[in-house]
């Protein structure tokens, strides 16, 4: 409390600290979703931009208004219409909960392993977890094609190996996707995750097995529950971005691996309907608004 | 109970990071295959690194890449430090639990849906697509991610230094550059590097907001990607790996040794007194 208003030129200078990131993402992060939002209620046209009304505020109040009057919900009603979309949402769904899910399944033991390695092993061990976190997604997802592909290494090993004798068709596929998910989102589980489970007090742990209860029935009643705050944060981590993902079904799905990122992309850049872009990542945004709300008031409670 | 567990704890990490790195192990493997089938291995050769010098498309691609990541990472780190210092030293401002939200939103908001709604932005307010618009969209995600990393550092700060030097009649401006910034600069420096490669890596947000003439490395690679997996593309990904993995080890060391030296200088000071 002593930093609070010693000065004027100090209350001036805290008004710039926080004014400037502000005002930035106002203008390039809030205000594009209004955007988005509008154009989501426009209609499509053959002009650049390919969208119509397109607001012209220099026209006047009453010219402004007609334009308005031409918003529709025609591209929300589409979206019902088309089985191609409310698909790509139910599918994206399941993909993300499924990965989600599995990713904690791995990364669990992961976390928990490194959380229980020796002191002087935990920093190259963190190190080594984050090192692929900061390599490129496209080159990571790149990798597992190479694996992957009906002529990739990992048949020509099972073949070689004798363990079949036809090469699997793993990409393009459903189950390509899942392991490129599980794979990309690892280290966004393990790191939340080891964070909690290292600052575990073990006087707890010790006080169990003294107690005479077995280790098993001590990690679900001590160890489980006191790191669920880091299961909790993995989980948003994974989810969120896993529902809207657009490299790793586009790179390693087949054309009935169904999401809704992809979907959105192919409206985008190949229909170039940008009205109806815009509806499909406005209903995303509206499934993904609780998860985000709760991921934000995670992030301020663990800042806090 | 921990002897109990041991063998199950270093099959787990053994098999996690197995499973992490060998895919990128592989990867970089194929990039010295002298076959052209990256499946097949022709022997050791370094003939793909060489022909991608003569790929003028990748130069040019990597040369928009690299001055649009120093570019961005450097807004951003000033951005995110600003918006980090904001968060945990004044919590309760107006619209304060806005701004928490704009700050946090980015990390995990699908990167089709901001790079759709920034162009959306570009294109509304009549700003020309290229690089600048590709730098403004970079700058504003990765300066969120820098905000996480100072705050974490800023939450642990020990502000009786900062609150000596005031009272001590040293002008606010002056105390955060000569007390604050130098404590947090670990954290600072880690948050440019984290900035640096997500623009360095990033594909969907760039490809949204890119215009003609501003084709950055990762969309270079995506579109020859989708025609087939060929050793120039391994060797590409190979050298992009070698950069930020050498970044992040010199980081990781340096960081190591300052907290060894601040450790020794605090074991002379407490034996002096």
């Amino acid at each position: 409390m002593a930093l609070t208003d010693r000065s004027s030129g100090h209350s001036r200078l805290r008004w710039l600290v926080v004014a400037i990131p502000y005002l930035w993402l106002i203008l390039l992060f809030l205000a594009p979703f209004l955007i988005v939002v509008k154009i989501s209620l426009s209609t499509s046209a053959i002009a650049m931009p390919p969208y119509t009304p397109a607001l012209d505020f220099t026209a006047g109040l009453g010219a402004l208004w007609e334009q308005i009057k031409e918003f529709t919900f025609d591209n929300y009603v589409f979206l019902t219409e088309d089985a191609l979309y409310w698909e790509s949402y139910l599918s994206s769904l399941k993909i993300a909960v499924i990965s989600t899910f599995l990713v904690l399944l791995i990364g669990y033991p992961i976390a928990y392993g490194m959380a229980r390695a020796r002191k002087e092993w935990r920093t190259t061990l963190l190190m080594l977890v984050i090192l692929p976190f900061w390599t490129s997604f496209l080159i990571r997802v790149y990798a597992w094609i190479g694996i992957l592909k009906p002529e990739g290494l990992l048949n020509q090993l099972l073949l070689y190996l004798g363990v079949i004798s036809e090469p699997l068709n793993i990409m393009p596929s459903t189950l390509a996707v899942y392991i490129g998910i599980v794979y990309s989102y690892l280290p966004f589980m393990i790191l939340p995750l080891y964070a909690t489970l290292e600052k575990l007090d073990e006087t707890l742990l010790e006080a169990a097995a003294d107690l005479g209860c077995p280790p098993t029935q001590a990690f679900w009643k001590i160890t489980f529950p006191l790191s669920l705050p880091g299961v909790i944060a993995g989980c948003f981590l994974v989810f969120i971005p896993a529902m809207g993902e657009f490299v790793i079904p586009d790179l390693l799905g087949g054309s009935d691996t169904l999401m809704i990122g992809k979907t959105l992309w192919a409206e985008f850049f190949s229909n170039r309907d940008w009205p109806v872009s815009s509806a499909v990542a406005v209903v995303l945004l509206a499934i993904l608004v609780v998860p985000i709300m709760l991921f934000q008031r995670a992030q301020k409670k663990a800042a806090e | 109970m921990r002897r109990g567990g041991s063998w199950f704890n270093v099959t787990a990490i053994t098999l996690g990071f197995a499973f992490l790195y060998l895919p990128i192990v592989l990867l970089v493997v194929y990039s010295f295959n002298a076959s052209k089938l990256v499946t097949v291995w022709g022997g050791f050769s370094t003939k793909w690194y060489v022909s991608l010098l003569s790929n003028q498309g990748l130069l040019d691609a990597a040369w928009v890449t690299i001055r649009v990541a120093l570019l961005s990472a450097t807004l951003a780190t000033v951005l995110g430090t600003l918006a980090a210092i904001a968060l945990v030293r004044f919590g309760r401002f107006p619209g304060g639990t806005l701004f928490s939200g704009m700050v946090y939103a980015p990390l995990v908001m699908p990167e089709v849906i901001t790079g759709l709604a920034m162009l959306l932005l570009f294109v509304a307010i009549g700003f020309a697509r290229g690089f600048w618009t590709l730098t403004l969209a970079h700058i504003t995600f990765s300066m969120c991610f820098v905000a996480v990393v100072v705050q974490s550092r800023l939450v642990t700060f020990d502000r009786s230094l900062e609150e000596a030097a005031l009272d001590l009649g040293c002008p606010p401006f002056r105390t955060f550059f000569t007390i604050t910034l130098p404590l947090i600069l670990p954290a600072v420096v880690a948050g440019w590097m984290l900035a640096f490669t997500l623009s360095l890596d990033d594909l969907v947000i760039s490809s949204f907001t890119t215009g003609p003439g501003a084709t950055t490395l990762p969309m270079k690679i995506y579109s020859q990607v989708r025609l087939g997996v060929t050793p120039e593309i391994n060797a590409i990904c190979t050298i992009l790996i070698a950069i930020v993995a050498t970044g992040v080890i010199i980081a990781s060391i340096v960081t190591k040794r300052r907290e060894v030296e601040r450790q020794r200088a605090e074991r002379l000071a407490i034996q002096g007194v």
